[in-house]
């Protein structure tokens, strides 16, 4: 018996296989401009006659007809996290286009959240466009930004902080200094929002950004509490709709 | 002085239910009774009818007009300001363009300044709203419902003599006894109705010219109601029950009420204006000082324009164990900062009831629907 776990993100869909213990297998690809196409294409790739129970979730949960339920990511994001890491007790995931804080009680289920979902600040999508004015490949930040001292960047919004790093490379200022920068810039602003919750334990940190060290540190420093990942990460969400499928296959 | 009794310029660009209210007015108007325009819960309706005045709410709830506002006001300001300006400006809102009067009172800040641009469109009058339940602001309260008392006087060229707001004390507080009767078929487990249209009929009875008739119409859907619903009609499941509270609701802003029960939750209770804030308290008919009485029963109403708010948190504790609530959503408009602030402590107030919470920011615009409903799909799933 297996279930299937697909997250229909705003920049990757992922789907996870489980049998109950562990990850038989898993998938990511962009989502692109077509996400009803996307969630379809990661079901079709994973699903095999093993499968009892589909869950999906993420923005575009909507668009898989097929699934049996379909979940929010913060459910999924909890249970994900919790199973990979049983001893957190929050999550902080910074996704393609929104970020979230999650709290969880020793149960481990959610208590409290936050989402920032009205705008691209402290996203996924503002390092992808300010690693494209820097004209660098964001996979390789963490060699990109050793040992160098992070440039100041006060700007939240994508927009403005987007001339201002035009400004900074007119100036001179070394690519990695800026890149340093931006990466504390958005760790500061999602520990801004996550202390907002009664932030205790060990914190998750979910989401493409988090298979990044430079980004977990940043965050860590920022939050005061010691941020644990892993690399199944950015699947959190996947893997959390999978188990709740199989939560939800044993009651059947 | 003349009533405004003709039709606006631009009537007939209106959409047939918009001409449909036009001419419900119209025929008001023609009859010779005035319209006195109203904003917010703490304005002394008996006074008004007292003058043999309709009141009719202006709060707008809809994005329409919001673009001409902001040609005058801030972008980041209060969508229910922005969109009653808007309306008061473009003459589309039937209730602001026959309006004889507009009453107005210094609650938030927004709305304090927005009366004094309104006034170069319209006779504006603005009450002064103390910022305390105190005794001094019990006595300025006081004087300041018979302020009002002259001015309609004088306005309409009438006398209204204590007998007649007595009058409308009593009709009123019938009204309000019909209300609550009507919102408290809301303690059923599973509820005899949606909180969508629990609310459709709240604020649709503003909007009632004729007080009497009105308190019958809301008597005979409850009897109604009840009795289908004692014959073992059951139109809602049993789902998490939901108090909504925060800032005024209705209109645009119902999309979060919306979402809430498309995914999983049930409404059962409004805490904001327009429900039971507005309604709960009554006048006292024998009391001797009816103005001061009249005084009391208003400035009683928790909003966070009042330092400190100890009733509205009053209120909501007594609400969220008659409706057996289970989790509390609050609304704030965006750039609403009382609301926004007091949210804090009454985000505490519900954690230390045991039960959760969530604040909602949200504007009148559609453009935050997906990201409502995950919201309300994750709290409910929470539950």
């Amino acid at each position: 018996m297996l279930t299937l776990g697909i997250d229909s993100g705003s920049t990757t869909t992922k789907g996870v296989l489980f049998d109950g213990e562990k990850v038989v297998k898993s998938l990511i690809i962009p989502t692109s401009a077509t996400p009803r196409v996307s969630i379809n294409d990661v079901y079709d790739q994973l699903y095999c006659d093993d499968v009892v129970y589909t869950v999906a979730t993420g923005y575009g949960r909507e668009l898989l007809d097929r699934a049996d339920k379909k979940v929010t990511e913060i459910t999924c994001h909890a249970q994900g996290a919790a199973f990979l890491d049983p001893s957190v007790r929050a999550i902080v995931d910074i996704g393609g286009q929104d970020s979230k804080a999650i709290l969880l009680d020793n149960g481990l289920n959610v208590v409290d959240f936050l989402m920032n979902d009205k705008c691209a600040a402290g996203t996924g999508r503002f390092i992808e466009v300010m690693m494209r004015i820097l004209g660098e490949d964001l996979q390789n930040i963490d060699e990109f930004v050793v040992g160098k001292t992070p440039a100041n960047i006060t700007s939240m919004c994508t927009v403005f902080a987007e001339s201002e790093i035009v400004s900074l490379l007119a100036e001179g200022v070394d690519k990695g200094d800026i890149a340093l920068g931006i990466i504390n810039s958005i760790c500061r602003r999602t520990s801004f929002f996550a202390r907002k919750l009664n932030l205790h334990g060990s914190i998750f940190f979910s989401g493409g950004l988090a298979k990044f060290e430079s980004f977990r540190k940043a965050l860590e420093g920022y939050v005061g509490l010691p941020v644990v990942t892993s690399p199944m990460s950015q699947y959190a969400g996947a893997l959390g709709a999978a188990v709740i499928a199989w939560k939800k296959a044993a009651k059947k | 002085m003349e009533l405004i009794k003709s039709l606006p310029d631009i009537y007939d660009e209106f959409s047939e239910q918009r001409r449909n209210s036009f001419m419900a007015a119209f025929e008001i108007k023609e009859k010779n009774i005035p319209f006195v325009g109203t904003f917010c819960c703490y304005t002394p309706n008996e006074i008004i009818m007292a003058a043999g005045a309709v009141p009719v709410s202006l709060c707008s709830t809809s994005d329409e007009t919001i673009p001409d506002a902001e040609q005058d006001l801030p972008r980041n300001l209060c969508p229910l300001v922005k969109s009653s300006y808007g309306f008061a400006k473009t003459q589309k809102c039937p209730y602001f363009y026959f309006a004889d009067l507009i009453i107005g009172e210094t609650t938030c800040d927004g709305k304090k300044k927005m009366y004094e641009m309104l006034a170069d469109l319209k006779d504006v009058y603005c009450m002064e709203l103390p910022n305390r339940q105190s005794l001094m602001g019990r006595k300025l309260w006081r004087e300041e419902v018979v302020a009002l008392k002259n001015k309609l006087e004088e306005k309409f060229d009438v006398e209204i003599t204590e007998e007649k707001i007595r009058e409308q004390v009593r009709i009123m507080n019938k009204n309000r006894l019909a209300l609550r009767r009507f919102y408290e078929l809301m303690k059923l487990d599973p509820p005899p109705m949606a909180g969508f249209d629990l609310y459709s009929v709240l604020y649709g009875s503003n909007f009632k010219f004729n007080r009497l008739e009105a308190i019958k119409e809301v008597g005979a859907l409850t009897d109604r109601i009840e009795k289908e619903y004692n014959e073992g009609n059951r139109p809602i499941p049993k789902r998490p029950r939901i108090l909504v509270t925060g800032c005024p609701i209705g209109g645009a802003a119902m999309k979060v009420v919306k979402a809430i029960e498309d995914n999983g939750g049930n409404v059962v209770c409004y805490e904001n204006c327009g429900g039971a804030k507005s309604v709960d308290e009554l006048i006292n008919e024998e009391a001797e000082d009816i103005y001061q009485a009249i005084a009391d029963r208003y400035l009683n109403l928790g909003c966070s324009v009042m330092t400190p708010d100890d009733n509205r948190f009053k209120l909501m504790g007594r609400l969220l164990e008659e409706y057996k609530i289970d989790a509390v959503v609050e609304v704030v408009l965006q750039a609403c900062h009382t609301y926004n602030v007091e949210s804090y402590s009454i985000k505490k107030f519900v954690n230390d009831h045991g039960l959760p919470y969530m604040s909602v920011e949200t504007d009148y615009s559609t453009s935050d629907v997906g990201q409502l409903n995950t919201r309300c799909a994750a709290f409910i799933e929470m539950l």
